[in-house]
């Protein structure tokens, strides 16, 4: 199919050469590509491999040092296009879905497709006019999202569709879509490429970047690899398999971590009818039970929001429970405090692990002590043994592979990947007997989340339990002993592997 | 002491408008200012500011609308100090504020004192007169209440319609709504953040120094150290009174102005029997109860107070 587009469709842009960098950091190196009309063009790498930077280029966000960008024109003639411009971008018929949606949640989806295509100075507004040719468009292309109610009150799902409207209420001919995936249920993730499907058919060409090789599979038609900033590979989806798409990305087969079977232990963590509020109904605890056994790992999957959080306070003791009791080995923690879980033996990974894993002014060996400030290895009497900790946080550093510049600097210095090590070297140096593994690899490449899984399975060899809470259903399965589906507050075991069957639960309806 | 007989006298209602005007113009200005995502607290001083210049431009001959002007012209140039320090270079909104305030007053004060360098008490100038409308003026109540304030009460009334009309009918408002709430859509869209940004906080200082113009022009007749005495900060207060809606604003002002032409009534009635400070005080403390009521539910900016960075997205 892809080889039948090529030879039938014309050229609808075309990067020649691009070229990025940020200070000393190359973000892409001669980036050459084309697109074709009514093609689905998947754009995959690892974190930092300058797919957003490549795609911000073509839409003027970014000036690029060298390399130019052709679009068609009118007449379906190839002609540069003005770089650095986004007014130039929009104009020629680009449009963006940034990973970050660019909404304004105060005001309704109708205002936000509306804004930046009206005249700023014109005293009244045509918004019923608007709306009819929105509803038209929500018709042909299978996209809905409620128009009148504040975009701050919808879902996700319907955030990211009135990305895509406002994009085609510009007539746009080619959508580039960041991410797209990254927020959505498997179930909403397939009727967008679905609707994406539709909207190819009347002409529309698609980018879209992803580092899930599953769905760039499954809904692309050609297949653009960058690793470190420059193009490694191109392909036909139908001549790409998974193995063959890792090996370009990473540059090597990727190492699949096997998860050999272990007879679990005597149950680490218990939760007895634990009730603990959330931020809302949907995100609060309602009387759960919740065993964890060593050398087990227990996967909690779900769509954000459904009480994931709730549920990682209540083990790491952020939150305090309305009802009900937690057992770590055995013992009733009676004062769920953060202190008292870590004296426990709990170590913890926590979500937002810029806001809640380090402290950022504090320096990346001062990190790394923050939790066991009592030990005789760190201070005595108060006074803190600097020598100890500084050589102790060289070591750490090089067996958890923390690059960066330098114990001695700021942790907040450190690239997302790195601060996560970080924490595991904080968390596994205590040999914590139950782990808290909260979206452990969220925003991670390759490399760096086959490592945290790494950490994980050893912990689990080791005799520790772990609780991994995670959106990633690939993760989930390749990692988890028993899967536990959180939906509204509530905790199902799931009997079943099969991804569409876990996706159904996940959305709340019980197969 | 019949509390009921003041609330239905024509001279307190008429009184009420006449103390709320110039706080009418500080709210709208601050609230153009917030919605566009910066606060300023430089309010203070472009009220004296904006009162200086204004009377001062009357006694040097350029008439009373030619004072409005300059007036606005000199909250504008504060309100552009102020947006070109937080919105392109980022910086402190509420140091940057309390900054302009300072440096508007002490200007001010200086531009006074150089101008009447031995004047004792400042010349007179003949303040705008109330209107007088024929036969809406001789209305039973209404006539004394609204129709005898001057142009500058009925221009604060019709900014109010104004700013209603801008944020609720036209694409501008909009677009100033969205820029404070997340500058990356009106930035995705290419449209420049920091010219709606500097736009809005320009525009709305403009109407803060006509707040201040009001007092030496129509409330007075003469410019006074101290006259402004708060005023400003009162409107930011409103502001979160009034959860960011002009009607609001206007009705915050009012109920103010009411409890201000309130306590001066009382204070003649009652004044043997309780201290004049403590009448003095009700209206500020009437409007932090009234503010602890209704701020919980207030409806912010969400983009007030986080300086916004080309190329960082």
């Amino acid at each position: 199919m892809p080889a039948i587009i090529q030879m039938n469709s014309r050229k609808v842009l075309a990067l020649n050469g691009l070229s990025k960098t940020f200070g000393s950091v190359v973000a892409n190196r001669d980036v050459s590509l084309d697109l074709y009309r009514g093609e689905v063009l998947a754009l995959l790498g690892e974190n930092g491999a300058g797919k957003t930077t490549l795609m911000n280029m073509i839409f003027g966000h970014y000036m690029p040092e060298s390399g130019s960008v052709d679009i068609e024109d009118a007449s379906g003639v190839l002609v540069p296009l003005s770089l650095g411009n986004p007014q130039a971008a929009i104009a020629a018929g680009i449009g963006m879905v940034h990973q970050h949606f660019a909404l304004a949640e105060n005001l309704d989806a109708l205002d936000n497709i509306m804004l930046g295509s009206e005249r700023l100075n014109g005293l009244r507004r045509y918004k019923a006019a608007a709306r009819d040719k929105v509803q038209e468009i929500m018709k042909e292309s299978g996209l809905s999202a409620p128009l009148t109610v504040p975009v701050g009150r919808l879902t996700v799902g319907e955030r990211q569709r009135i990305e895509i409207l406002k994009a085609l209420y510009r007539n746009v001919k080619i959508l580039v879509l960041d991410e797209p995936t990254a927020v959505l249920t498997p179930q909403e993730a397939d009727t967008l490429f679905k609707n994406i499907g539709t909207m190819t058919k009347s002409g529309l060409s698609v980018i879209f970047i992803s580092h899930k090789l599953r769905e760039v599979l499954a809904f692309s038609h050609r297949i653009v690899v960058l690793r470190h900033g420059a193009k490694v590979g191109e392909i036909a989806t139908s001549q790409a398999d998974e193995s063959k798409i890792a090996r370009m990305m990473v540059g090597a087969e990727t190492e699949e971590h096997t998860r050999e079977l272990m007879l679990p232990g005597k149950p680490i963590l218990r939760f007895e009818r634990v009730s603990a509020a959330g931020r809302s109904r949907r995100e609060s605890l309602e009387r759960i039970d919740l065993v964890v056994n060593k050398r087990e790992i227990l996967g909690i999957a779900g769509v954000s929001g459904n009480g994931q959080t709730a549920l990682a306070g209540a083990i790491s003791g952020m939150l305090g429970l309305n009802s009900g009791d937690i057992l770590v080995d055995g013992i009733t923690i009676k004062d769920g405090r953060p202190s008292v879980m870590v004296d426990a033996g709990v170590g913890r990974i926590p979500e937002d692990r810029h806001r809640d894993g380090i402290v950022g002014a504090m320096s990346v060996a001062e990190n790394m002590i923050i939790e066991c400030l009592d030990d005789q290895e760190v201070q005595r009497y108060g006074l803190l043994k600097w020598d100890a900790i500084q050589a102790s946080a060289e070591k750490m550093s090089v067996e958890y592979d923390v690059r960066g510049p330098g114990t001695q600097a700021p942790a907040r210095l450190l690239s997302g990947g790195n601060i996560q090590k970080l924490i595991l070297a904080r968390v596994f140096k205590r040999k914590p007997k139950l782990i808290l593994a909260n979206q452990p690899t969220r925003g991670l490449d390759m490399g760096a989340a086959a490592d945290v899984a790494k950490r994980l399975l050893e912990a689990r060899a080791r005799g520790a339990g772990v609780v991994l809470i995670s959106e990633d259903l690939d993760e989930i399965l390749s990692l988890s002993d028993r899967i536990m589906v959180i939906h509204d507050g509530q905790l199902t075991l799931a009997k079943t592997r099969d991804r569409a069957e876990l996706g159904l639960l996940m959305v709340g309806d019980a197969a | 002491m019949d509390i009921l007989q003041i609330l239905l006298s024509e001279s307190f209602w008429a009184a009420s408008l006449r103390i709320a005007t110039p706080l009418i113009f500080g709210v709208l200005g601050a609230l153009i200012c917030e919605k566009s995502g910066v606060l300023n607290l430089g309010i203070e001083g472009i009220f004296v500011a904006g009162a200086m210049t204004g009377w001062m431009a009357v006694w040097l001959g350029a008439g009373l609308w030619g004072g409005v002007l300059f007036a606005t012209l000199a909250g504008g140039f504060f309100g552009l100090i102020h947006a070109i320090l937080t919105v392109p270079l980022g910086l402190s909104q509420h140091v940057s504020g309390l900054g302009v305030t300072l440096f508007a007053t002490s200007v001010s004060y200086f531009s006074y004192r150089t101008a009447l360098p031995t004047v004792t008490s400042p010349p007179r100038i003949e303040p705008f007169r109330p209107l007088d409308i024929p036969i809406l003026s001789d209305l039973p109540f209404f006539g004394p209440v609204l129709f005898q304030q001057t142009a500058m009460t009925w221009l604060a009334l019709f900014m109010v319609g104004l700013v209603w009309y801008v944020f609720n009918r036209m694409a501008l408002g909009v677009a100033i709504k969205a820029v404070g709430d997340n500058p990356n859509s009106i930035d995705a869209q290419g449209l420049s953040v920091y010219a709606f940004r500097i736009g809005s906080v320009v525009a709305g200082s403009a109407l803060m120094a006509l707040g201040g113009a009001f007092l030496t022009m129509s409330a007075f007749d003469a410019f006074f150290f101290g006259m402004v005495n708060g005023r400003g900060w009162v409107c930011i207060a409103l502001v979160i009174f009034a959860s960011w809606r002009p009607g609001k604003a206007l009705l915050g002002a009012l109920l103010f102005g009411a409890f201000d032409a309130l306590q001066v009534r009382l204070q003649t009635e009652v004044g043997a029997l309780v201290p004049s400070q403590v009448f003095l005080a009700a209206p500020y403390v009437l409007s932090i109860f009234a503010l602890v009521i209704v701020a919980r539910s207030a409806d912010y900016p969400r983009a007030l107070l986080t300086p916004w960075f080309k190329g960082q997205r």
